[in-house]
């Protein structure tokens, strides 16, 4: 399988707002995120999350190393719009990234910024709202959507140009429970179905288990990496790091430590109760 | 105990009269007892928000009442604004509202509005900032040079340093890293021992509320659903299912082990209690 | 709620007037303002209420939205109608009182000028009111595409419209919260000196304006993401395109604009 994105000895700092220091956030960071595949990020605030995220399709370029999706480097100014149609960002706040006041026409904005003509921004339009399940508010006013249909419909504004790759920063982190479930599943399936890489941030492990691999970064280094099984068995890792497991793995180690034969990498309900019944039984 | 806070028959319907009018709650009663910490749950639009915003007076009822200390808050204007500073309300995202240059000159604001004395005024800020973990060095600071969850902070204590009896937070951890959702989590229940104060906490994260709260309301359609102990509560999964509501995953595992054979008992929520109930179940007393 | 209200106040529909092209619409407003400061007379004017009335009931407008609408103007008509009224020199006095008089022109004037606001403002309500906010602002941007030529930056103009029209719902939720906020720290707004209540619009100024640039630049950012680079090249999702319908709405305002130079050169 080759590589969507590839980052090389990335170093980048920013400019402190009031004096010149800069703030350093990478320095030489190695990753790489393959085709196809479902990455989650996870970390503390300030680790250096979304700072990441914006390099995948250059909004922001490396001080040194390198940055380069589908084979392209980011920062070739030839690069920049290729680059950006191939990876799509979805942002924390949905009112923030919607541009228009119908919800069609947000959908069809980044169509319509890439020249694609009429008749086929019609069908992207309609494909994109259908696979996000928004089509019967195609002429809804956004802002009277809730949390999640907004979320749905800034999906479907970045499907519209067809990408091979979307980055979600935070995506339900505003959502109540029932916006992140559709959100969540919209995002599974986009990987499932249509083999669109997908690199997810997010403070809910529950969201992260659904990877098949999970990332962990810390003071802007990687501090884990693997499926997610493997990572968050290291309880005691992710708790020096500020973070925690899903439920049902701290549930298990908190038996473990009680006595109980259990195993940590049970990342659902399912999984853990039939791992308790296995415990007890014996 | 004379409850400090009692709802009695509340309902309130916005734009009464226009096109837009729309029923936000109906009939609803209960009473907050010092000391208190209730959670409130419910699926966005059920009604909390409406609620939480008549229990200080920032909406007035369409019908009902709301009493504190046995008074009728809306009995007259100068006690409707006391009533402002005796129950304590943080919005959701609160770190939106900060204005002022200074972190410090920021939670005085409230105290200020109470018209107290300088020294009284000095004294709650700092309390309030000690109560939220921001140190004496950030006071002078501009809350804008702040991180994301030391805002929300400084923010919570604005309201603290008006020393309410009363608490009530919407959705105080939304948006926040684990480690920060337990820090506020961990200051607003100092708060309450310290002052004994009664907090109601609107939350979208069972978790949270199964840890923290010993009692639950749970809103739906503009009503008050449940309104018991997170135990009664969680055992009633299907009911809360129904409207659109989670279950602690501690729950939720251990019902399905029920099914699985081992009678364990389903009521619990917690890791803890968890760890507890299958100590007890494998020392093969079983639960009754 | 604050949110309820939206800008323009569109109301959906499915009339002919809600199908017309929005160019046309602008361009049959303009027409019609035309006709109606030429107009003169009883005649004239009793033909451009006939027509307005006509637009109405086709429209399917309700006439008790159009007089809702009415409402924040009319201080504006009793003040033309009172000016008028009492400062029209004329020869036949009608009354007289105290330093007043008031004369048969007065009076005729008063009523024709108050007509004439009246149906100039209604005018324009029915193009708001059977227009949604972005039609009118891809009408507007394709009126004035002439201008590119000239350097207006025509496209930059629409785009900043569209945006606001999205924002200003968004914005004033922000300020009922934000207001809400700050009252439940025991903010002021409603008493006190002027001074004073200016002063206390800071706090809902400061985090408002705070939060207006957040979120232009999450805006600018998400919209970089999704490749916008300015007008240039820009393909659209609906284009604009005059029907048969069109060129008769725009016949008929033309025709208006007509007979009102017919009668007023005729004097009648």
């Amino acid at each position: 399988m080759s590589e969507a994105i590839c980052v090389r000895d990335l170093a980048y700092a920013y400019a402190a707002s009031e004096n010149e220091e800069t703030v350093p956030v990478f320095h030489d960071l190695e990753l790489s995120i393959e085709e196809g595949s479902f990455v989650a990020i996870l970390g503390r605030n300030g680790c250096g999350k979304s700072t990441l995220a914006k390099h995948f399709n250059a909004i922001l370029l490396p001080n040194g190393g390198s940055v380069s999706v589908f084979g392209k480097t980011t920062d070739k100014e030839e690069n920049l719009i290729p680059i950006r149609r191939t990876v799509g960002m979805v942002f924390q706040n949905p009112d923030n990234q919607i541009v228009a006041n119908v919800v069609e026409e947000d959908v069809a904005f980044a169509p319509e910024n890439l020249g694609v003509p009429t008749a086929e921004i019609r069908r992207r339009v309609d494909a994109a709202l259908r696979q996000v399940g928004m089509y019967e508010y195609r002429e809804h006013a956004p802002h009277l959507l809730s949390g999640g249909q907004k979320q749905r419909v800034a999906i479907a504004g970045v499907i519209a140009m067809r990408p091979q790759c979307i980055v979600l920063d935070e995506p339900t982190a505003m959502l109540d429970p029932k916006g992140r479930r559709e959100v969540m599943e919209i995002v599974s399936r986009l990987n499932r179905e249509s083999s669109i890489t997908v690199v997810l941030i997010t403070h809910h492990m529950d969201e992260a288990a659904l990877a098949d691999r999970v990332i962990v970064l810390h003071h802007g280094e990687v501090a884990a990496d693997g499926a997610p099984k493997k990572v968050f068995s290291q309880v005691e890792m992710l708790h020096s790091l500020g973070l925690v497991a899903p439920e049902t793995v701290e549930l298990c180690w908190a038996l473990r430590k009680a006595g109980f034969d259990l195993p940590l990498d049970v990342l659902d309900v399912e999984n853990c109760a039939q791992a308790l019944y296995k415990a007890v039984k014996a | 105990m004379e409850p400090i806070l009692q709802v009695r028959d509340l309902s309130h319907i916005y734009s009464a009269g226009t096109p837009f009018e729309h029923t936000a709650m109906e009939h609803i009663s209960f009473s907050l007892h010092r000391g208190e910490f209730v959670g409130v749950i419910g699926h966005t639009g059920s009604g909390k928000s409406t609620l939480i915003q008549h229990l200080n007076g920032l909406l007035q009822p369409t019908a009902g009442e709301v009493l504190f200390d046995g008074r009728d808050i809306w009995s007259d204007k100068g006690f409707t604004r006391q009533i402002r500073f005796k129950v304590g309300l943080v919005f959701q995202y609160p770190e939106y509202q900060l204005f002022e240059e200074t972190v410090y000159k920021d939670i005085a604001f409230g105290p200020k509005n109470m018209g107290l004395e300088e020294k009284e005024i000095d004294r709650r800020v700092r309390e309030a900032a000690r109560f939220v973990g921001i140190d004496d060095k950030s006071l002078e600071k501009s809350p804008f040079d702040l991180s994301g969850g030391q805002k929300r902070r400084v923010a919570i204590a604005g309201v603290i340093a008006m020393e309410p009896d009363v608490l009530i937070l919407d959705e105080p951890t939304a948006g926040l890293d684990p480690e920060g959702r337990d820090g506020i989590l961990e200051n607003i229940r100092s708060y309450q021992q310290a002052k004994n104060a009664t907090i109601m906490m609107v939350s979208h994260s069972m978790e949270e509320v199964a840890r923290l709260t010993d009692r639950l309301l749970v809103m739906n359609h503009g009503q008050v659903a449940m309104d018991g102990s997170p135990r009664e509560v969680f055992q009633q999964s299907q009911a809360l299912l129904d409207m659109g509501l989670d279950i602690p995953v501690v729950t939720r595992v251990f019902l399905r082990l029920h099914e699985l054979g081992p009678s364990v008992d389903t009521s619990v929520y917690s890791v803890e209690q968890a760890v507890a109930a299958l100590k007890i179940w494998k020392g093969g007393v079983p639960y009754a | 709620m604050l949110k309820d209200i939206t800008l323009g106040q569109y109301f959906p529909g499915t009339s002919i007037i809600h199908r017309l092209d929005p160019r046309t619409k602008l361009l049959s407003l303009i027409l019609y303002i035309v006709a109606l400061f030429t107009a003169k007379g009883w005649i004239a004017y009793g033909l451009m209420l006939v027509f307005l009335v006509t637009v109405i009931a086709v429209s399917t407008i309700r006439p008790k939205a159009i007089f809702r609408g009415l409402k924040p103007i009319v201080i504006i008509v009793v003040f033309t109608a009172v000016l008028n009224l009492f400062l029209t020199d004329g020869e036949t006095v009608l009354a007289s009182f105290w330093w007043f008089t008031i004369t048969k022109e007065g009076l005729i004037q008063a009523i024709y000028m108050v007509s004439r606001i009246i149906m100039l403002i209604v005018g324009t309500f029915l193009l708001t009111y059977t227009t949604s906010p972005i039609a009118l602002t891809d009408g507007l941007e394709s009126l004035l595409n002439p201008l590119k030529t000239l350097h207006f930056p025509v496209h930059e103009m629409s785009m900043m419209m569209c945006i606001a029209l999205r924002f200003i719902p968004t914005l004033i939720e922000e300020t009922d919260k934000i207001m809400a906020a700050q009252k439940a720290r025991g903010a002021d707004f409603s008493s006190g000196s002027l001074i004073q209540r200016a002063k206390a619009l800071v706090p809902i100024l400061v985090p408002l304006f705070i939060s207006a640039f957040r979120r232009a630049d999450e805006l600018a950012t998400a919209m970089e993401c999704r490749c916008y680079q300015g007008g240039e090249g820009r393909t659209k999702l609906k284009i604009l395109k005059f029907a048969a319908r069109d060129y008769i709405a725009l016949a008929i305002g033309a025709g208006l604009v007509a007979a009102m130079i017919l009668l007023k050169a005729f004097g009648l």
